[in-house]
């Protein structure tokens, strides 16, 4: 009697109904090139594709694992960090680079969210928040790195000791395909054994201790996989730009992929990567209105936060009904 | 290491701390009685400041311009929380978050738009600029101890107002169980409308008084921000006790860590170019490190109200 | 009687000056059903959190089918076979009915640290989820969501998640609260079916229901254990009757 229906709080929509909004932005995303092939529309979404990694990354932890991290931005500028420093210093091939940054991730995450998450409810906030200022310190303090003003790359990583990732559409389509790849990846984590334990500790996280599982450790987890996905979108940063920054690393940063997550629609993975897209794109759009677009942009944020209730998601959900 | 440096320094931490007192104590109570997480008040501190120049300019006397700036704040704070706030009270804390998140970047370029980017000078007071002799060769800004004697007052009457009269019975009754007060018949929303407004005020009073000697410019208040909060993580929140002596603690640790952190790691021989390398980047760590390490000791703070 | 399979030796919880549980010794047999009742703020519900781990004792010792469980943390003691019902029910809402229940096998079912298989489609854990709803009578509500299911509903939903982890003890927090006189009857009937099964503690207000199910009582006052023995036993005792004094149940 086993099927996918029984596990839905009600009788589960038709395939295409779950489908077809996720199947939408990434089709939207791959014929972008093809109808704008200019390098600031390309470097646009560019920007916005990795910031829906990070995005994506966040939404694990936040939207399935109710985890309110203010350091993510750590991660992101882990990854960049990690890809600069080995380039640096003569390690160009992104064949040991990637892997590197992502370990950088992972473990940072694992050492942070062991302390972190022993803690609940703000303290968990600001502690989250204290681990990404250090990682900002740090940054900052890196003179041989560039400190405060950040360093440069000559040239893209190369793959396999090729240089096809200077070629603006390849690398492109490998934004496009990491994005994906980490979407479909997030899928199977929530919808497995794991990711079960990792939303019912979510919903009920009293009950879920007296069924006989400790949360921390799929929490822990969680966040790791979190770190190193993000650390991901970090190398990915740095070969976009060329360049790293501290200013990658703010706490302000860490807001903004709150926002994004929030605004897209959180617990839902596909929304994370819409308010990504969508910050990014409204971010671009109001600095060309005026210099002064955070003054648009703050109060957009006050009225997602006060009147989004799940997101850009759940308004064309319920709007199709 | 001298000893005029020490004292200097010292001095510096104390004056830091009462500034952290004054933000951390509106942010204390607001979320102690209301639960409710405050990004914004940073910019409570800085519209203290531009305010201050303003009026201050304005008037050329700085006790109006004071005067004038706080009553300004507190009418400012008060029509956050009518617009903002109060749709928040209910909402988890992420959404609180993100809804403050948005302020802090509407305030702070609302500031620029305003007053332009450029730091504004605020003059000291003729009759307190200039230094005294606090000890032997050691020369301390008359404005600095103002601010720090003129923080231990307001720390005073606030001792006062909560533990002596009715409305801070209230206060404290709120910080320790908020629905209960209410569920007694105490107006909860006037409640909360003064916590809010009182709070608006201190920081805002912090901001004045701190304009003439720090630079007012946009974003001032949020590094600021930030250190609150570590200071009511550490005394524990919803206590004002607690917001005083962990803030004495943050300025403190932070101002003689920046100062020393180089030298004390020369002490334990690490080469002068490695100490000043790392010693910075320890110094901006070190609350941090102090927040984690008091809530691995006291997971909710020194004095927390909840009991 | 033979080894029993809970074990408690002499509990002790006090919250400030109010001892909670003062000295509170007790056996509980493989197989019965043991009824613990008393009045209002005697402990009950404190009690039964010393025996699942969420409270924690100042004194005494706590032994699981021989294992000194005591230090345990909560999640390990319901692993082990001790599983509970909530007063006030704890589900997921979020989740479905079978959801719920296929969670609570899952716990029992090897490792939750699969990442890649979607945990809705496994067989075995929805098959078992089913034959506990079944159980409990809620097999038709399977698909709804667990937040809309009603008081009593949900209260078959715990026993159900109880049932399907192989527990070796059950121990039920006023199962019948705020149920009605049907639902209550029902659930009686389930637990009846339950009987010689599985050993339970009940702790329960509703005296027709005890009397019907419990093969021992103790009675609990001021966190003591004032008598412990048959439900016949129990009614004829006279320090029983004082501390009840005025309750109909006794009459």
């Amino acid at each position: 009697m086993a099927d996918t229906a029984l596990a839905a709080p009600t009788a589960s929509p038709p395939l295409w109904r779950r489908w077809w909004l996720p199947a939408l932005v990434f089709l939207a995303l791959a014929v972008v090139p093809l109808i704008w092939p200019e390098r600031f529309v390309l470097g646009l979404v560019s920007r916005a594709m990795i910031m829906g990694i990070a995005a994506l990354s966040l939404d694990l932890i936040l939207g399935y694992g109710a985890m309110v991290s203010f350091g993510h931005a750590a991660f992101l500028g882990l990854g960049a960090y990690a890809v600069a420093i080995l380039f640096e210093h003569g390690i160009v091939e992104a064949g040991i680079a990637f892997p590197v940054a992502i370990l950088v991730g992972a473990t940072f995450a694992l050492v942070t969210g062991a302390i972190s998450l022993k803690t609940r409810g703000v303290y968990f906030i600001m502690i989250t928040l204290a681990f990404g200022q250090m990682a900002f310190f740090t940054a900052t303090s890196l003179s041989a790195y560039g400190g405060d003003d950040g360093l440069r790359m000559f040239h893209r990583s190369e793959l396999f000791g090729t240089r096809i990732l200077a070629n603006e559409a390849t690398f492109y389509f490998v934004m496009l395909g990491t994005l994906l790849g980490c979407y479909l990846l997030l899928k199977a984590i929530v919808a497995s054994r794991f990711g079960r334990v990792l939303r019912g500790a979510k919903e009920n996280e009293r009950r879920m201790r007296a069924l006989g599982f400790d949360p921390f450790r799929y929490r822990l987890a969680a966040y790791v996989i979190s770190g190193a996905i993000c650390a991901l979108a970090g190398a990915l940063f740095a070969n976009l730009g060329l360049f790293v920054a501290p200013a990658y690393m703010t706490w302000q940063r860490s807001g903004e992929f709150i926002a994004m997550v929030v605004a897209g629609g959180m617990g839902t993975l596909h929304g994370a990567i819409i308010g990504a897209i969508g910050i990014t794109l409204i971010e671009e759009w109001l600095a060309e209105l005026t210099q002064h677009w955070k003054a648009i942009f703050g109060p957009l944020v006050v009225l997602v936060a006060i009147f989004a209730r799940g997101g850009i998601v759940r308004l064309i959900d319920r709007g199709g009904r | 290491m001298s000893s005029t440096l020490l004292i200097i320094q010292t001095l510096n931490g104390l004056q830091l701390g009462i500034l952290l007192f004054l933000i951390a104590a509106g942010l204390t109570l607001v979320f102690g009685v209301m639960d409710f997480i405050n990004l914004a008040h940073g910019v409570q501190y800085m519209l203290g400041a531009y305010l201050a120049a303003m009026f201050v300019a304005w008037t050329g006397s700085f006790v109006i311009g004071l005067v004038l700036a706080l009553a300004t704040a507190l009418a400012f704070g008060l029509l956050l929380e009518v617009v903002v706030m109060r749709h928040l009270y209910d909402r988890d804390h992420l959404d609180q978050v993100l809804a403050t998140f948005g302020l802090i970047l509407f305030l702070n370029e609302g500031v620029k738009i305003v007053w332009g980017a450029a730091p504004l000078q605020v003059p000291i007071p003729a009759a307190l600029s200039g230094s005294i002799r606090i000890a032997d060769g050691v020369l301390y800004p008359v404005w600095r101890l103002a601010i720090i004697f003129s923080g231990l007052a307001v720390a005073l009457g606030l001792y006062l107002v909560v533990a002596k009269t009715k409305v801070g019975m209230l206060i404290r009754a709120g910080a320790t169980n908020a629905p209960m007060v209410s569920a007694l018949g105490v107006d909860i929303r006037r409640l909360f409308m003064i916590v809010f407004g009182f709070g608006a005020m201190l920081a805002g009073f912090a901001g004045s008084m701190a304009a003439p000697v720090f630079s007012v410019e946009p974003g001032m208040g949020d590094n600021l921000l930030i250190l609150a909060f570590v200071v009511i993580v550490i005394g524990g929140i919803g206590s004002i006790r607690g917001a005083f002596i962990g803030a004495l603690l943050v300025g403190l640790v932070d101002t003689l860590l920046r100062s020393f952190s180089v030298d004390l790691l020369r002490m334990t021989g690490l080469s002068p170019s490695d100490a000043r390398t790392i010693g910075p980047a320890i110094a901006s760590m070190s609350i941090y490190i102090l927040m984690a390490a008091v809530l691995f000791f006291r997971p909710t703070g020194l004095f927390p109200a909840k009991g | 009687m033979s080894s029993p399979i809970l074990s408690l030796n002499g509990l002790a919880k006090s919250f400030g000056a109010l001892k909670v549980t003062d000295g509170v010794t007790l056996d509980i047999a493989p197989g019965e059903i043991h009824a613990v009742i008393g009045p209002n703020g005697a402990g009950k519900t404190t009690l039964i959190g010393e025996i699942t781990g969420e409270v924690p004792l100042d004194a005494g010792t706590v032994t699981f089918a021989g294992q000194d469980i005591t230090r345990w943390p909560v999640h390990r003691r319901a692993l082990a076979g001790l599983t509970r019902s909530f007063q006030i029910t704890q589900v997921l809402p979020g989740f479905s009915v079978v959801e719920n229940v296929a969670t609570a096998a899952q716990a029992h079912d090897g490792s939750s640290f699969s990442f890649f298989r979607p945990a809705a489609t496994e067989r075995r854990l929805n098959d078992r989820a089913m034959t506990a709803l079944a159980q409990v009578g809620l097999a038709d509500r399977a698909r709804s969501g667990a937040a809309s299911l009603s008081h009593g509903e949900k209260r078959q939903l715990e026993i159900a998640m109880a049932l399907v982890a192989e527990p070796r003890l059950l121990l039920l927090d006023e199962p019948m609260a705020g149920m009605g006189r049907e639902e209550t009857e029902r659930m009686v009937d389930v637990l009846m079916a339950l009987k010689g099964r599985y050993p339970m503690v009940l702790v329960e207000h509703d005296m027709h229901a005890v009397f019907r199910l419990a093969d021992r009582i103790s009675v609990l006052v001021y966190g003591r254990v004032i008598a412990s023995g048959t439900p016949d036993q129990v009614r004829a005792d006279p320090a029983v009757r004082e501390a009840y004094l005025g309750e109909e149940e006794f009459a």
